[in-house]
């Protein structure tokens, strides 16, 4: 089997009220695999995402594509794993789509007209080229959610990282996200409520419960044995 | 001063604005500037008096000529290659671009205490209920600002902005930066013969 591009080994963390939010999670994801986080509000999913770019430090025990995720390596780090947030609001925050998307390039130090045609590229590849020259604000939530793919996508990452990806989509616009995700190539971590979604799109899922991973299998079984249906 | 009353009339129906509306609204700035107007004419000539409110509704119409016909982004650009400091107008553009995001946050929270009999009552009460709103639009506008930080390092920010330049003149930049200096400067030139 080839090496995982995540290795997580023992993950702690305690907010700086005291709230232990992971108890120990030992974690892999290999190339190509889509791996659903399944697990009850507060139960440490989004909580474990945020480190593996490195927006939270735990325990020095995250290594993504063989780089352990410490300072020295966090540009590298967050180049290699794109996060979309649950709010896209929060993550697009330029005035056009165009320079929202191009920020990330920029920041990896292409001049102008190579960030201009990444971003131009990923917009396409995200399916919204049309919303070019748009403010993000004047975008219907499912828009937004492809503009805020788009911008990850354009840091060409190994490892794409969903935090809820079908919240305040309607269905067609959920058909369309699962049908781009499909289509993309890498790995993938999907944190997501929607176990119809998870079905369509998950490898294999993993269950949190008090920030440990209490079972790890199919979205089925986990489903059966957590009774994790939502009617 | 008529003259460049008319110039500016002329470019906001060339622009296709609707002129009256633009009238109006340049005319809120008149209350205030009629104060200081007041103010002057207890310690100057009368002709001082009356150029304040007239000066400063002539301002009010050329800015919102410029706001209602250019993308803000475009004004933040231009402000910017003019030398304005970088980081004011990045707090502006942040500010543009949050502020209706805070403002569909608080329209929500009304929605939700309405719907909850909210806002009712006392005067006393109502006071006490929009204070608390208040505090809690502010803690989410926080978070909201916590949650763009995070997703901003997470595509690689390091604290320097990095933006797409794309500032290109063309032939009709040139034909309304002319205008716009010319004739000015020819109905000064003309007015002081």
């Amino acid at each position: 089997m080839a090496d995982p591009v995540i290795q997580v080994r023992g993950l702690r963390y305690t907010y700086d009220d005291g709230t232990a939010a992971l108890n120990g999670i030992d974690f892999d994801l290999y190339p190509g695999e889509t791996v659903a986080l399944l697990g009850a509000n507060g139960s440490g999913k989004t909580t474990f995402v945020l480190h593996l770019n490195g927006l939270l430090h735990g325990s020095d025990s995250v290594m993504v594509c063989g780089l352990p995720v410490i300072g020295a390596n966090l540009p590298e780090v967050r180049r290699k794993v794109g996060v979309v947030f649950q709010d896209s609001d929060e993550q697009l925050f330029m005035p056009t789509v165009l320079e929202d998307v191009a920020f990330g390039p920029l920041n990896l130090g292409l001049s102008p007209e190579e960030a201009t045609a990444r971003a131009r590229k990923s917009l396409e590849q995200a399916g919204i080229s049309s919303a070019l020259s748009k403010s993000p604000y004047h975008l219907s939530a499912g828009e937004k959610r492809r503009v805020a793919i788009a911008g990850v996508l354009a840091m060409t990452p190994e490892i794409l990282v969903l935090d809820e990806p079908t919240t305040y989509l309607d269905p067609p616009g959920q058909r369309e996200l699962l049908s781009l995700l499909r289509e993309l190539a890498q790995a993938k971590i999907l944190v997501t409520h929607d176990m119809q979604f998870a079905r369509a799109i998950a490898t294999r899922a993993v269950f949190f419960e008090k920030g440990r991973i209490a079972a790890e299998g199919s979205v089925d079984e986990l489903v059966h044995r957590f009774d994790w249906k939502s009617n | 001063m008529a003259a460049y009353f008319i110039l500016l009339c002329s470019s906001v129906i060339l622009a296709r604005l609707p002129l009256r509306a633009i009238l109006l609204r340049a005319a809120v700035v008149l209350p205030f500037s009629a104060t200081f107007a007041c103010v002057a004419l207890l310690s100057g000539p009368p002709e001082r008096a009356i150029g304040i409110p007239v000066k400063s509704f002539l301002s009010a119409l050329a800015v919102l000529l410029v706001v209602a016909t250019t993308p803000l982004p475009q004004i933040l650009r231009a402000l910017e290659s003019l030398g304005a400091p970088r980081m004011v107008l990045l707090v502006v553009q942040f500010l543009y671009r949050y502020l209706f995001v805070i403002f569909e946050q608080a329209q929500h929270m009304r929605l939700a205490a309405k719907c909850r009999g909210g806002f009712g009552g006392a005067h006393r009460s109502k006071f006490a209920a929009a204070a608390g709103v208040l505090a809690v639009l502010f803690r989410r506008s926080y978070e909201r600002a916590e949650g763009t930080h995070q997703a901003m390092l997470a595509r690689g920010f390091d604290g320097h902005f990095r933006l797409l330049t794309s500032g290109r003149v063309d032939g009709a930049d040139v034909v309304f930066l002319t205008a716009a200096v010319v004739l000015p400067l020819a109905f000064r030139i003309g007015a002081g013969l």
